[in-house]
């Protein structure tokens, strides 16, 4: 066994759950635990208390009203991608099959994902495209926060440290919605060394990039180049000098420059199709 | 650290065992229950090696905690075959050498069933696609994949 040593709860309610989450020391939410439970491994993670969510009925599920699409925080891919809601959100259905192989589907969790902020994670970005709203809960009560706001840094999220991600509002797309998604893996189930989702609505174009900077980010100034103007993609990959290009193990941020122009190109090429 | 108790049915048999919380259900499996037939390639659900069914369920056992196995049923490699009558899919590993050092093997076997038992008939693609999560490092993928899709076609056969 690799992890520290840590203290284990297993809450049946999701006010349990927080009591625990409000607690003294490095408290750490079990989610799907695809990425948790390898970061404990090797001991990059060492919460002192271990709060297991998979036993909080609360926080599962699916529910559609007015046109929103509400999905619980311990939805796991694998649950998403068979459920008829999908229907509605046709770009989570193109970016899901992306997401790792189908045992880590299996487990992992929507609310883990939006939570780690994962840099190179396809959800984040999918989430930033729909400006969707990250929904939050503490023993001081709720809020939510629109997705905009919430990816903040490398792993860094605008959840406090005593608060869960309760679930998810996602916009149901529109009969006029269009969308693109690309990423570019060494092999299918890697992370993606560069990636794009989009949405183009009557309220706007929204662009998501993942695994090019520190977060998930938008491309503004390429969006109001190809709103204006849905031919003018060169100008587009222009503007995305606007974005602060990190590098990874995959390469520098002049890669990540080159490749997020390739993607953006791939995915655009699928809105006007 | 206190120890949780934990009750599973394990390849169809209740079984018990006393966890320390920091175990994934990988070492539950080999160190408490003695089945050593699941293996641990990187620990970090990039190679499939550890693969078992939890609730009929593909999940790589080193990223599931043993106590999250807690009233769950766990399926692995040891009860594919029935008795000494080999599983489709391990017959058709032989008959292909779908296998050398044997390491990935009970992991692909595992996460093969998985695949049939959505996709009775699936194509190349699918079995490729399906068995991306899992690592082989000496046979390479063709023989695996052909003995996935003659096994699939043979278990096809039997159940017209």
């Amino acid at each position: 066994m690799k992890p520290a040593d840590f203290r284990y709860a297993r809450p049946a309610t999701l006010d349990e759950a927080l009591t625990l989450m409000a607690g003294e020391g490095e408290i750490a939410a079990l989610a799907g635990g695809q990425s948790l439970m390898p970061m404990m491994n090797f001991r990059i993670a060492q919460p002192e208390v271990l709060v297991d969510l998979n036993a909080v009925a609360d926080l599962a599920g699916v529910t559609e009203m007015d046109g929103t699409v509400r999905i619980g925080a311990m939805t796991r891919y694998s649950d998403l991608a068979r459920h008829d809601v999908l229907a509605r959100l046709p770009l989570v259905a193109r970016a899901l099959p992306h997401v790792a192989h189908p045992s880590i589907r299996n487990r992992g969790t929507l609310g883990g994902s939006l939570a780690l902020a994962d840099p190179a994670a396809e959800l984040p970005a999918v989430a930033l495209a729909l400006g969707a709203k990250v929904h939050l809960a503490s023993t001081h009560g709720t809020r939510s926060v629109a997705a905009d706001d919430f990816f903040q840094g490398l792993y860094e999220t605008d959840r406090a440290e005593d608060e869960l991600v309760t679930a998810i509002d996602l916009p149901a797309a529109t009969a006029q919605e269009t969308y693109g998604f690309h990423e570019v893996a060494r092999r299918h189930g890697d992370y993606a060394m560069a990636g794009v989702a989009l949405t183009r609505r009557d309220d706007g174009l929204r662009i998501a990039f993942f695994s090019v900077s520190d977060r998930p980010v938008r491309a503004k100034a390429a969006e109001t180049v190809l709103r204006d103007d849905p031919t003018k993609l060169d100008l587009a990959i222009e503007a995305l000098d606007e974005i602060d290009f990190t590098g990874d193990l995959n390469g520098g941020p002049d890669m990540k420059r080159h490749l997020a122009g390739v993607v953006l190109r791939r995915a655009w090429a699928e809105v006007l199709a | 650290m206190s120890k949780v108790h934990v009750t599973t049915t394990v390849n169809g048999d209740a079984v018990e065992f006393l966890a320390d919380p920091r175990e994934t259900l990988l070492d539950c499996l080999r160190d408490h229950v003695g089945l050593t037939g699941t293996k641990e390639g990187c620990g970090t659900g990039d190679c499939g090696a550890c693969s078992v069914e939890m609730e009929g369920v593909l999940v790589c056992s080193c990223l599931v905690l043993g106590v999250e196995a807690n009233g769950k049923r766990v399926d692995t490699i040891e009860g594919m075959s029935d008795g000494h009558d080999l599983h489709p899919l391990q017959r058709k590993f032989i008959e292909h050498a779908a296998l050398q050092c044997g390491f990935c093997t009970p992991g692909f076997l595992v996460a093969a069933k998985a695949l049939l038992a959505r996709s009775p008939d699936p194509t190349e693609e699918e079995v490729r696609y399906w068995l991306a999560g899992n690592l082989c490092r000496c046979t390479g993928y063709d023989k695996i994949v052909r003995a996935v899709m003659d096994a699939a076609a043979e278990m096809r056969q039997e159940a017209a």
